[in-house]
Formats: structure tokens, C-alpha cells, sequence
């Protein structure tokens, strides 16, 4: 399972895959269409789109030529638990810190309570 | 005592940087403190199931680090320089022994929010989307946290 989290950063992790998930976030589109704005050959749009596939991050559903892609949004929940994680652990260290810095507070005040005391 | 935001986090969609943003009720020069005293840095820094033993700390322009964190026996090593050091940022880099060719850099910010208050911002950038996302994943805290035995339970049981 964690092999599919790993299969999808690593399609996402090159700027063609990038841009064609961002263009197929705004609506399905055919392979012609998606391949348009790119110097890339055919063949290798639908090499990039294999990759993506194959991650689960987009599917061509079976249906009348030509299929359309279509973004498979669940893997982007996916992607945003998996990053929610990573702020909770943040947060937690966080928190370690705040505690941290309580006792640094402390530790000012009645310093600084002795030195008034003295004066 | 009044609400500390939570953390906030940003993946970068454009370059490979990890954004952390959150308050703190300190004063900038308590924060920089508790970066740079190794002794306040290893109260916080890992997890509470993890000891940290600070192996190597020299906190000023130029200096260097090396902390190692234990669980049950098993040991994980980190290593860095610090690049620059001052009241109101710090620069370092940051290196998993265990992938000693993956190195971020690393940017903190102290940003005096005044009445005793301060906002932390930290920037980690990495060579690649790749080694960014093996980031994110590793939570770069060692050994797989409760976090991500849920997340790989509700992967198995398809609640994701």
C-alpha cells in the first residue's frame, strides 16, 4: 500500500505528468488534447500518460474513441492525508517547544522577581 | 493564555520546498534559544518515544551539528552545518546519515509578532520533487510514528 504512495509521488514528480494532472484537474480531456501544448511526440505523451495510469492517478474509462482522461481525484485525497500527517508531526514537535518555552518563561519571571526583590 | 495557531504546512507545487509556518508564545530570542542551546534543542526536537543525544553542536556562522535519535536500540544520525547564525534567522543544512546524499537546506525565520509573541517560519529545500515527496513521507522523524501505522491501516482496511 505504501508502494502505491510511492508510485504516484514519483509520476508526479516530472513537470510534463505536473502540468498534464493540473490541465486534467480543470476537465477530462482526449490524448490529442492533452498532448497539444507540448514539443513532445505522441508516442511519448502517452508514455507519460501510461506512467500516470499506472499510478492510479488518472484512468481513460472504457467507452466510444477517442477515450478521455480523466483525473482520478481519491488519489489526491490520498496525497492530502498523507501530508496532513506530516503537519500533525510538526505540531506535535511544536508543542514540545511551547513547553519549552513555558519554562523558559518561568524561569525569566522569578529571576527577574529576585532582581526587583534586590533593588 | 491566548490560542496558538496550529502549524501550517506548504508543499511548493513549482519548486521542491517545504513551507512551516506557526506561532509561539516566546520572544524571538527565547526561539532562537531553543535552536541553538543543545540542551533546550534536544528537549523538543524528537519525538518523546525517541532520545536524542546531541553529538556534536556548534551554533554560530560556519559551525556544525550531528544529533543522533534511539528507540529500542535503534539508532538514526543526523548531520549539518550551520551556515549562518543571528538573533533572527538561521541558516543549516540538514542530512539523513542513512541517505547521506540527500541534503536540504534549511531557513528560519524569528519574525518578533511583539507582546511576546513570535512566528516561526521554516523553508526546507531539497534537489529534487523526488527526494521532497521521500521527505514529506519519511516525516523525517525516524521510525514509522503512530501517524503513519494509522495511515497504513486505513490504507489496508480502504477507509482512504
Amino acid at each position: 500500500m505504501v508502494d502505491e504512495l510511492s508510485r504516484i509521488f514519483a509520476a508526479l514528480a516530472d513537470p510534463t505528468r505536473r502540468d498534464m494532472v493540473t490541465r486534467l484537474a480543470a476537465g477530462d480531456a482526449t490524448v490529442n488534447q492533452l498532448a497539444e501544448p507540448y514539443q513532445i511526440s505522441l508516442q511519448a505523451v502517452y508514455k507519460h500518460l501510461k506512467v500516470l495510469e499506472d499510478a492510479g492517478v488518472v484512468s481513460r474509462p472504457p467507452g466510444p474513441q477517442p477515450r478521455p482522461v480523466r483525473l482520478e481525484a481519491e488519489v489526491f485525497d490520498l496525497m492530502d492525508k498523507w501530508i496532513e500527517r506530516y503537519r500533525r508531526q510538526a505540531e506535535e514537535r511544536y508543542r514540545r517547544l511551547d513547553a519549552v518555552l513555558a519554562q523558559l518563561n518561568e524561569t525569566e519571571t522569578s529571576n527577574d522577581e529576585q532582581k526587583g526583590s534586590v533593588a | 493564555m491566548s490560542a496558538i495557531a496550529e502549524t501550517r504546512i506548504e508543499a511548493d507545487p513549482n519548486v521542491p520546498i517545504i513551507r512551516i509556518t506557526r506561532e509561539f508564545a516566546g520572544t524571538p530570542e527565547q526561539l532562537f534559544r531553543a535552536h541553538t542551546d543543545p540542551k533546550l534543542f534536544a528537549q523538543w526536537i524528537g519525538p518523546s518515544s525517541l532520545e536524542t543525544r546531541i553529538e556534536e553542536w556548534d551554533a554560530r556562522s560556519g559551525g556544525s551539528w550531528r544529533f543522533v535519535s534511539t528507540r529500542d536500540g535503534e539508532e538514526h544520525a543526523f548531520r549539518g552545518c550551520f551556515h549562518e547564525v543571528r538573533p533572527d534567522r538561521i541558516v543549516q543544512t540538514f542530512t539523513y546519515e542513512g541517505d547521506p546524499d540527500g541534503v536540504a537546506l534549511e531557513t528560519l525565520w524569528f519574525e518578533d509578532l511583539g507582546s511576546g509573541r513570535t512566528r516561526l517560519r521554516t523553508q526546507s529545500l531539497v534537489d529534487s520533487f523526488e527526494s521532497r515527496d521521500a521527505w514529506l513521507k519519511s516525516g523525517m522523524e525516524v521510525g514509522v510514528g503512530e501517524g503513519y501505522a494509522k495511515l497504513e491501516e486505513m490504507l489496508a482496511d480502504g477507509t482512504v
